[in-house]
């Protein structure tokens, strides 16, 4: 910021702090996806369809109506299936929002979740294979532990080049990004390392059954039970980050690393362990996602993967807190499922199309939580109505929400 | 006064025998014991290589011993790599490199350059004047699907790069305002543009086109074959006959500098760019010149795609970027936001995708694993091989009006 930025934008940025903080930040959200959603409405109807039987095709997709008490029989039948589906694209999505959230609390902005993801979930799928005859537990937990490893080291070497040489995370990570992609490519492409058993098939081999997360709900493709490993990430990620020294350090780097080196922080060792961790739970997502339903990797899997920069709207939407990344990410799994092509087979609004709205709307909710001076323009401008002639100081107003 | 007084008066001479530039002698040298052994030399004699690999070790070691540890460090890997690899090449028979290494891999160079180039130059103004920009994807690809969307239905490649321009500086201007007017975080608002185009552009292409995909006979930005040029053995193969664009390119490329560092505009860009609140005091808009350069980049970036849809590929694919924009981005700073150097690092990565491209098909090496070639140099000189970069001091930083 600017020096002598003015007291009457220091204050709005206060009240606008405290909106966060508070009940606020649950409404800013909530709107910010309204508005999105509003806008992609619009696109919708530009083309000649109506958006609300868009939505309602989508919506009814995602098996979110499977909470309705009123909805029964078949159509409960099939809503619990969408619903697990839902849930099952929300386990990965909830780990890499984590792992942009808490490089964000350190004051770096992590687009390197997906390349994290590749690599935590080849690490899973190598060592799900090479074992054999393993008791279950055990070799889950030999997975799981490997993809993290594996992750935080992928996501360190951003940390490590930003503390050591002052490179910007931020590219830093994108190359690492591609790099990943690409290596992930080679090693399952046809006479890759990792490459299956069947020649003609650019495909990785199969995990061991030991290696396969419990499935929990359903049948065809159940859920399994990484669900549950996320929410507890989640559990993780708060207590890491508020109720331990090692959080209380990461926060102060990102609130400001001067005053953390002046307080005797080693802001050097946070850069780089916040995005260890940040990677860890990356690694933790790809891991789930192949113990869990995928089993192996196709080469064209690659590119059909977003969920590393998904994650980035998560964490922005969920405004980097716990409760916040659950219902987003469970927001944008559902949105993703509920514009597959599977489940919009036999409506009016093409799948194609429906994908590529669910692309904008997740962009225009990353622009629109960005831009908090939407709100402090509106909070103003609410002030300029209500209250004319009168001079309050903006901190009692602030105090007040 | 003798000679050699004379010539020490000179300061470019003196410069010539810099700890510095002897350490670049040693990385040219290193280089060269390289290309020795590929076409069109192709000598199979190894002493050669080898000869001209000690003789930049020589030079890396002297630089080193003179206290110029970066440089001399660089020039003693690049002397043993190079020769190393020479000697590599060596053991390949001579037809083999002759169909990876000719004119058609320097032509191929200059044509995967040019869509980077002119992200790279809207990327340079962008962030010359303190916005940053992550979102030259989406700007280059919005330029590639309305570029060819224009030209399909106008029948005429002009519009088609207008209105690329025109998409691609209407998406820049929503940048522009979310993080001048609205000071947004600028990174997360060109991720936001990314991803905008990337459903935008789906979208419509599926709504469009359906399933068909763009028209085949749809109007290509032409060839300009420079009469008497393209009569040259290997120089004309290479840029003898080139499209429209990357001769436009060229043009901009010289163009930018001009402009950024010669004239009045562009020091007024820099210095909106390094210190904006002094900037507003002699009565610069900063407002203005950050809106106008967030803009411009749009369209130089849009040219970029409309480049890849209807100058090179002649089609539209969801997602055809493919991540060039970020590569740009990286040339931006890779060349230290100015713009010969990121051109060079633009004609380096295009290089080294034709180089994949080419030993995929004829040496059987994965394409997959070379394409990390240019992420994997950008890491390295995010790490310093081009000393630390340091961009415009306000870059990123949203500045508030007094």
């Amino acid at each position: 910021m600017t020096e002598g930025a003015g007291a009457g934008n220091d204050s709005g940025y206060q009240v606008v702090s405290r909106w966060y903080s508070g009940l606020g930040g649950f409404f800013t959200a909530v709107a910010a996806a309204v508005l999105a959603f509003f806008v992609g409405g619009l696109v919708v109807v530009a083309t000649g369809h109506d958006p609300f039987a868009a939505y309602k095709a989508i919506f009814s997709g995602t098996g979110l109506n499977w909470f309705f008490p009123w909805v029964q029989g078949d159509e409960r039948f099939s809503a619990a299936l969408d619903l697990q589906q839902t849930l099952i694209i929300t386990t990965p999505l909830i780990l890499t929002a984590l792992a942009v959230a808490f490089a964000f609390r350190c004051g770096m902005f992590n687009i390197g979740g997906q390349g994290q993801y590749f690599v935590g979930l080849l690490t899973a799928l190598y060592l799900g294979h090479i074992f054999v005859g393993m008791p279950r537990p055990l070799h889950i937990l030999i997975c799981i532990v490997g993809a993290i490893i594996g992750g935080a080291i992928w996501a360190g070497i951003a940390g490590f080049l930003k503390a050591a040489f002052g490179a910007h995370e931020v590219i830093s990570t994108i190359m690492l990004n591609w790099i990943a992609l690409w290596v992930g490519k080679y090693l399952v492409e046809l006479g890759g390392w990792m490459q299956g058993t069947e020649p003609d098939v650019p495909r990785s081999y199969d995990i061991a059954d030991s290696a396969k997360l419990w499935p929990i709900w359903g049948a065809l493709q159940p859920l399994h039970a990484g669900i549950f490993i996320a929410l507890f990430s989640l559990v993780v990620y708060h207590l890491l980050l508020n109720r331990t020294t090692l959080g209380y350090e990461v926060r102060a780097v990102g609130f400001n690393p001067e005053a953390a080196r002046y307080g005797g922080i080693n802001v050097s060792k946070n850069y780089i362990l916040a995005m260890g961790i940040a990677g860890a739970f990356a690694g933790l997502g790809g891991a789930l996602d192949i113990l869990g339903w995928k089993f192996h990797q196709a080469i064209n899997d690659y590119d059909v993967s977003f969920v590393g920069f998904v994650g980035i709207a998560v964490a922005l939407l969920g405004r980097n807190k716990a409760v916040g990344i659950l219902f987003a990410a469970l927001l944008f799994g559902a949105l993703q499922v509920g514009t597959s092509p599977r489940q919009l087979s036999g409506t009016d609004f093409p799948a194609e199309l429906a994908t590529n709205l669910s692309t904008m709307i997740q962009a225009l909710i990353i622009l629109f939580v960005g831009a908090e001076l939407l709100i402090i323009y509106a909070w103003n401008a609410r002030k300029k109505v209500g209250l004319t002639g009168t001079s309050p100081p903006p901190r009692v107003k602030a105090q007040e929400l | 006064m003798s000679v050699a007084a004379a010539i020490q008066d000179r300061s470019w001479v003196r410069k010539l025998a810099e700890t510095k530039t002897i350490a670049w002698y040693g990385i040219g040298l290193g280089l060269l014991a390289f290309w020795l052994a590929l076409p069109p030399w192709d000598v199979r004699f190894e002493g050669g290589p080898i000869a001209v690999g000690i003789a930049g070790l020589a030079c890396g070691l002297w630089a080193l011993s003179h206290d110029e540890k970066r440089l001399g460090w660089w020039a003693v890997a690049v002397a043993i790599g190079g020769t190393a690899a020479a000697l590599w090449a060596q053991t390949k028979d001579t037809d083999s490199l002759d169909a990876v290494v000719n004119a058609g891999l320097f032509a191929a160079t200059i044509r995967f350059a040019t869509p980077l180039a002119f992200a790279a130059m809207g990327g340079i103004f962008c962030e010359r004047s303190g916005v940053i920009n992550v979102g030259l994807e989406g700007m280059m690809l919005s330029g590639a699907f309305f570029g060819i969307w224009a030209a399909a239905w106008s029948g005429s490649w002009v519009v088609g790069i207008l209105m690329a321009m025109v998409f691609g500086g209407a998406l820049a201007l929503i940048h522009a305002f979310f993080s001048i007017h609205l000071r947004a975080d600028q990174i997360v608002s060109g991720f936001a543009i990314n991803f905008l185009a990337l459903g935008l552009t789906g979208y419509l292409f599926r709504y469009i086109y359906g399933t068909e995909g763009t028209p085949s006979d749809v109007a290509r930005i032409p060839t300009v074959t420079v009469p008497g040029l393209d009569k040259i053995p290997f120089i004309g193969d290479v840029i003898g006959s080139m499209s429209l664009m990357i001769w436009l390119m060229l043009v901009l490329l010289i163009l930018s500098w001009v402009v950024l560092f010669k004239t009045p505009i562009g020091l007024r860009i820099r210095s909106v760019g390094e210190h904006p609140k002094a900037a507003d005091t002699v009565g610069i808009s900063v407002y203005g010149i950050r809106y106008a350069c967030v803009v411009l980049s749009g369209m130089l970036a849009a040219l970029g795609g409309a480049y890849l849809s209807i100058g090179f590929v002649g089609s539209f694919n969801e997602n055809m970027t493919a991540g060039r924009g970020y590569i740009a981005l990286a040339a931006v700073i890779f060349g230290k936001w100015r713009p010969f150097p990121a051109f060079a690092a633009c004609l380096l990565f295009g290089f080294s995708s034709g180089l994949a491209q080419r030993l995929q098909n004829e040496a059987g090496i994965s394409s997959n694993l070379l394409q990390t070639l240019p992420y994997i140099l950008t890491l390295i000189a995010l790490i310093g091989v081009v000393g630390r970069s340091r961009g415009p001091a306000a870059v990123g930083r949203p500045y508030v009006k007094q």
